[in-house]
């Protein structure tokens, strides 16, 4: 119930200032931008999206993802708030998953604006809509791994270009461990061992299967434990802080 | 109403709060007096349960506020020092989101909503964005917050802090009225405001209590018929050396 109202409060706070409108917009025109260009889209002929549009997204997602996050517990304590939602009659754990819950729905409707793309394809070819909505439970999961993440960040500092900087490190990071032509010249350099290692913290490994339409379990428990993880880490640091 | 038993709060090595005890009653208006630093807001923190104390506990209408800390917390109405608001937000889009957080809901939220903004004279901005108005009229709506649930307990910490001297007045008088049917805890650093709206004071000094009464007793034991002179006496100044500087 109390969770219910903190995601109300986020989710019109995000709708009620530009920020949403902003990082939308700018998705889209990336993500889209990118099919297009790089992509190669129109030249390529493939319906699938599995090359031209989802590969791009992880990419956008590691410099946008943070900056829908980067608020959320940086600026309640920037301004003091924390003390507000401290003294009210609620969990810290509803709090975090209200406000979790409020920037992932910013990212499902930036998501779900790239609708025509599907439907571009849906009308020049005969692609698999089951595996493109895989392609997308994949590239929203990669989202809210971001997105967590962030908030994580988020409780340790109360400055908002901090956990911006700090979070789209991590997340680029991410993106670019286990990314092939990364790890193949990390190979030349380090044990085979050590580069399983690196791959294993990337998401391009689980993104990618989910791309192409395989539901893996173990994709699943990777995202979400990435997920979970990171938000008990911000009850704690919350706590600790407190203390 | 409130019981305060042997309250600390030790940061790092620093004690901030040191085996605090008191209690205020209903209908009782308790002046929470002290230099800045002497650990007023830390244990105003700890009684609203925002922070954990060290050891000792604080009971809000006989609940414990470590142990259960969500049901002490329905009881409390809390202004924090610096009056947090979300700036994003209007001024009545601020206080339904804080009913609806106290488990209001219809037409009982839209009541006392409508009665804070009418308490607290919000009236002729309710409908503004927080970020565009003045400091008087923020901290009136921080106020508010805190009297929307009609709480057993007002916990105020510098309530009157930058505001003009009407506005002082209004807020002292408005804390004398609801210290009539409540028990309110609330400091300030100015001694008028104590002998104009507390039945009590206590004085706190590096976490402790040094001087505590009515103002009239207060007074008396100053000897020289003056709150200030009382203050000097009992609490340390910051340009003095401390124990441990000198040590």
């Amino acid at each position: 119930m109390s969770s219910l109202t903190i995601y109300r409060r986020e989710l019109s706070s995000y709708f009620s200032q530009p920020t949403a409108y902003a990082i939308i917009v700018i998705f889209l025109f990336l993500s889209l931008g990118l099919t297009f260009s790089f992509g190669n889209f129109m030249r390529v002929g493939d319906s699938s999206l599995e090359w031209t549009f989802f590969f791009w997204q992880p990419w956008v997602f590691m410099l946008l993802a943070p900056a829908v996050g980067m608020k959320l517990w940086a600026d309640e304590q920037r301004t003091g708030t924390i003390e507000l939602l401290g003294t009210f009659p609620v969990s810290t754990w509803s709090a975090i998953l209200g406000k979790f819950l409020a920037a992932a729905t910013v990212w499902f409707v930036a998501i779900a604006l790239t609708f025509p793309i599907v439907i571009t394809v849906n009308y020049l070819g005969d692609p698999d809509n089951g595996a493109i909505l895989s392609g997308y439970i994949g590239a929203f999961l990669v989202c809210c791994t971001f997105l967590a993440i962030t908030m994580l960040v988020s409780a340790c500092t109360r400055d908002q270009v901090v956990c911006l900087i700090v979070s789209v490190a991590i997340c680029v990071l991410m993106v670019l461990c286990g990314y092939d032509d990364f790890t193949r010249e990390l190979a030349k350099a380090v044990s085979p061992g050590f580069v399983e290692g690196i791959v294993s913290i990337g998401v391009w490994d689980h993104f990618r299967s989910l791309n192409r339409g395989l539901f893996r379990l173990q994709d699943f428990i990777w995202f979400g434990s990435i997920i979970t993880v990171c938000l008990l880490g911000t009850s704690a640091i919350l706590s600790a802080k407190r203390a | 109403m409130i019981e305060v038993v042997k309250l600390t709060k030790q940061f790092g090595s620093k004690l901030a709060v040191d085996h605090l005890s008191f209690s205020v009653k209903k209908g009782e208006v308790l002046g929470f007096l002290g230099p800045n630093g002497a650990g007023k807001s830390t244990t105003m923190r700890m009684v609203t349960g925002f922070i954990p104390p060290t050891s000792g506990d604080a009971k809000v209408c006989g609940i414990s506020i470590v142990d259960q800390p969500n049901q002490a917390k329905q009881k409390i109405g809390y202004l924090p020092e610096s009056a947090p608001l979300y700036q994003d937000m209007t001024v009545i889009g601020f206080l339904k989101f804080c009913a609806a957080i106290r488990g209001l809901t219809g037409s009982a939220k839209n009541e006392a909503v409508e009665k804070a903004i009418e308490t607290c004279f919000l009236q002729s901005v309710a409908r503004q964005s927080i970020d565009t108005l003045s400091k008087g009229y923020r901290h009136r709506t921080c106020l508010a917050q805190a009297l929307l649930h009609d709480p057993e307990v007002l916990i105020l910490d510098e309530p009157t802090d930058g505001l003009d001297p009407n506005q002082k007045h209004e807020v002292r008088q408005l804390i004398k009225r609801l210290g009539e049917t409540k028990a309110i805890l609330f400091s300030t650093h100015i001694l008028e405001e104590v002998e104009a709206s507390c039945s009590r004071a206590v004085i706190v000094d590096r976490g402790r209590i040094v001087a505590d009464g009515t103002p009239a007793e207060l007074i008396a034991q100053s000897g020289s018929g003056s709150l200030t002179d009382l203050f000097r006496k009992v609490t340390t100044r910051d340009t003095e050396p401390t124990a441990e500087a000198a040590a």
